[in-house]
């Protein structure tokens, strides 16, 4: 009878089916394996107990008179850090513009992959290596942390430009061109007023994610409150390391609120 | 027409207000980028300028790469790749069941819905270096610190970006389970996890890209992974050594962001 | 079977959706209920398995007071009634098989069901189920890759290995074309007679519910205003139910 036959809630997997199944299954094992066998999962802790140093971090400085002209100096190099993030954010957004109007696929036409390629690849190097290069190639300083974000940030800004070029609304151009205006008044009333607000959220948005970044480039010496943070750490200043910390975080969500509060009017 | 001329008063194309707020707002954007570059010495020809000496640099003290260190990377590249795998499976399992009381979806408990919302938003605004700071100094030096930074960090992105998926599945098959007695444990089997598996496995395979470019900077601070040997190359200057460091991490880095987006296109 | 008591139901909104229903719907019959949109239809069919509770009188099933049964009670009243809905309500990245499997969670132990570990009969059982509808060779193709109809027979396959003693299809046919809303509403009937369920179908269109129903009841602003054998209903009867001349958008055709 046909009802005797076994009824599994998965259909039979074909030999090539299995085949992959067991291929994957076995590659993650093996890696997992690999990676839990290779690794070392030794810790190096200090003497004192984790709450001491959460104290020390967090309490003291705040409750010494000492660190609080310590807040005054780090406030000034995380200033620095912004700055680096924001010279390199608009140097970014120049440097963009051509390279997004060439990867789009509306003003770059059949060219416009290469574009998208370019744009892929600075995106997919850390902007800690970009500060590897700057700071060997100009010494260190904020200088080479501008460099590094500058070029960092294209990748991400000349993508999200060229994706707003594309979703422009061709109709009002048109409507321009129809009335008899010319190509610089096609641009100029009729793709700016759509792009600008756009271009402009994208860049405040880099820049919350750079000022991010430009604090992990001090680590190589390129600039702003990376550079005492590593210092400090290493001589295990814990004190002045909470002080950093508090004033990093700060920072950070305030111009993650202002950035956040002018992007929603932009848009 | 003509005749109007005359009589009103002559016509802007744009009201008044709006030449001041273009005025401040350029004004603004300019002036603060004045203040930058002179904070930071770097002006755009500076900038443009350098780029002569970034080639050169490239051509002569980075290549030819130092080939003769490729074992003592390998093993560090090792470890960062590890880092980043480890923190992320961690990462994925820690998430999976917050997925469920992050979305609204399936938790109508205002009160702890908002409370995870509101962790989740501040843990994600916290700069990653700053978790692995904390970390190192509260665990220990070792990559353990870098796993435990990354993973919490990691857990938060997976969880937003997750919980939105969440939301947004089509809640119609859930409300059949109910209707013929399914419990809330069959429910999220059969109507949640049906839609979101695919969705899942590929923020996961995002999250490991993300870690695994972070990873790089926990070295600096002694939580592990190949940017130990980074600060100490470049604290010797030994840029032929850089380079190959560099030259292994694109590889590495490119080679899994391309098996990544592979697997990710074919999921969704 | 089913009995309503006096039941009345007014929502948040102060919309009167039950005026007053007193109805007994016998063991095995295939009722279809008509009316217009917002003539309560639906409210009443959902008053059966509680998902909306009346304000006023008592609904009956299966000699139990639905009214005040506990959350482990009520689930199990819900696995004696099945539901059809208009959209399905399949999980689309699913197989077939495993949507129909859907129908057997209320009868078994969460941590099997869990691990997907089902019985073999359960098995057997949703297969038959896939024969008796004629999808049996689609059970494990994914549930998007189906027609609309042929995912409405998925549904009804699903319902049918609920086992329920009850099924309720709430405009089942609302999504179809002409000759698919035939073909699932003869599907309907045919297995619901072998089965021996009661069965209650809301349909607004008249000549469906002409061809298929054992016994028709009106409703119009949540009173029942017909409820008669198939043998009394002419077209006539709609015209009263509705209270003005159907249209011609009201019968769905061959």
């Amino acid at each position: 009878m046909n009802n005797q036959k076994k009824i599994s809630l998965r259909s039979q997997r074909s030999t090539k089916q299995k085949a992959t199944l067991i291929l994957i299954v076995t590659s993650l094992v093996l890696l997992y394996a690999f990676s839990l066998w290779s690794q070392d999962f030794s810790i190096a802790s200090s003497q004192s107990s984790p709450l001491t140093i959460l104290y020390r971090l967090f309490v003291v400085p705040i409750v010494t008179p000492v660190y609080w002209r310590s807040f005054a100096e780090n406030s000034w190099l995380m200033l620095e850090t912004v700055a680096i993030a924001y010279a390199g954010g608009v140097a970014a957004s120049l440097f963009a513009l051509p390279l997004a109007v060439f990867a789009a696929k509306n003003s770059g036409g059949k060219l416009s992959y290469i574009g998208k390629v370019i744009l892929n690849a600075i995106r997919s190097i850390p902007e800690l290596l970009f500060g590897v290069f700057f700071v060997a190639a100009v010494g260190p300083g904020s200088f080479a942390g501008v460099l590094a974000i500058s070029i960092n940030s294209i990748g991400m800004i000349g993508k999200l430009y060229a994706e707003s070029i594309e979703s422009i609304d061709p109709a009002p151009v048109e409507a321009i061109k129809a009335t008899g205006g010319n190509r610089i008044q096609a641009f100029w009333y009729g793709i700016l007023p759509q792009i600008l607000p756009q271009f402009l959220s994208v860049s405040l948005f880099r820049f919350e994610i750079d000022v991010r970044a430009s604090t992990i480039l001090g680590l190589v010496g390129a600039g702003g409150i990376g550079v005492p943070l590593i210092l400090s750490q290493q001589q295990r200043h814990w004190e002045e390391v909470g002080v950093i910390l508090i004033v990093v975080i700060l920072f950070v969500v305030i111009i993650d609120k202002l950035s956040g509060k002018i992007r929603a009017k932009l848009v | 027409m003509k005749n109007q001329k005359a009589s009103s008063e002559k016509v802007r194309l744009y009201l008044p207000s709006f030449y001041i707020k273009m005025s401040v707002i350029i004004g603004l954007i300019a002036g603060l980028y004045y203040v930058a570059i002179n904070q930071t010495n770097a002006s755009l020809g500076r900038i443009l300028a350098t780029f002569p000496i970034f080639f050169r640099m490239l051509r002569e003290d980075f290549f030819p790469p130092d080939f003769g260190y490729l074992s003592t990377a390998l093993g560090q590249l090792i470890e960062t790749f590890n880092i980043a795998l480890i923190s992320t499976t961690l990462a994925a399992v820690l998430a999976f069941p917050l997925l469920f009381f992050s979305s609204a979806t399936l938790n109508r408990h205002p009160l702890s819905y908002g409370g995870i919302r509101f962790l989740l938003t501040i843990i994600r605004s916290i700069p990653n270096i700053i978790m692995v700071v904390l970390m190192v100094a509260v665990v220990g030096l070792g990559s353990v610190s870098g796993i435990l930074a990354l993973m919490i960090y990691s857990a938060a992105i997976l969880i937003k970006l997750t919980s939105e998926s969440v939301e947004s599945i089509d809640e119609r098959p859930i409300q059949a389970i109910q209707a013929m007695g399914g419990n809330m444990p069959q429910v999220i089997r059969y109507g949640v996890l049906p839609q979101i598996t695919p969705i899942y496995l590929s923020h996961i395979l995002y999250v490991l890209e993300i870690n695994l470019k972070a990873s790089v900077v926990l070295g600096f601070v002694g939580a592990g992974g190949i940017g130990q040997l980074i600060r100490r190359q470049m604290s010797l200057f030994r840029y032929d050594r850089l380079g190959l460091i560099i030259f292994c991490l694109f590889l590495m880095i490119s080679l899994i962001d391309y098996i990544s987006q592979t697997v990710r296109s074919r999921l969704v | 079977m089913i009995e309503f008591k006096n039941v009345s139901l007014i929502y948040p909104n102060r919309v009167e959706a039950l005026k007053n229903i007193d109805l007994t719907i016998e063991k095995g019959e295939f009722v279809v209920i008509v009316g217009m949109s917002g003539a309560g239809k639906s409210t009443l069919m959902k008053c059966i398995n509680r998902m909306v509770i009346p304000t006023g009188g008592e609904v009956i099933v299966d000699n139990q007071v639905i009214s005040h049964l506990k959350e482990s009670k009520l689930r199990k009243l819900r696995t004696q009634i099945g539901i059809i809905f208009q959209d399905y309500n399949l999980v689309k990245r699913m197989s077939v098989l495993r949507n129909v499997m859907v129908g057997r969670l209320g009868h078994t132990s969460t941590f099997n069901s869990l691990i997907g570990r089902f019985p073999q009969e359960d098995l057997q059982l949703a297969m038959k189920n896939l024969k008796r509808i004629g999808i049996d060779e689609k059970a494990y193709v994914r549930a998007d890759q189906l027609s609309g109809g042929q995912q409405q027979r998925v549904s009804i396959a699903r319902v049918l290995t609920q086992q329920p003693k009850i099924i309720l299809a709430d405009e089942p046919v609302a999504s179809l074309d002409p000759p698919t809303s035939h073909q699932v509403m003869r599907d309907l009937k045919r297995v619901s007679k072998e089965d021996g369920l009661t069965t209650i179908v809301n349909l607004h269109f008249i000549d469906l519910a002409m061809e298929y129903a054992d016994r028709v009841i009106g409703m119009r602003e949540g009173e029942i205003v017909f409820d008669g054998p198939i043998a009394e209903v002419t077209e006539k009867t709609f015209e009263e139910i509705y209270g003005r001349p159907i249209r011609e958008e009201e019968k769905r055709g061959e």
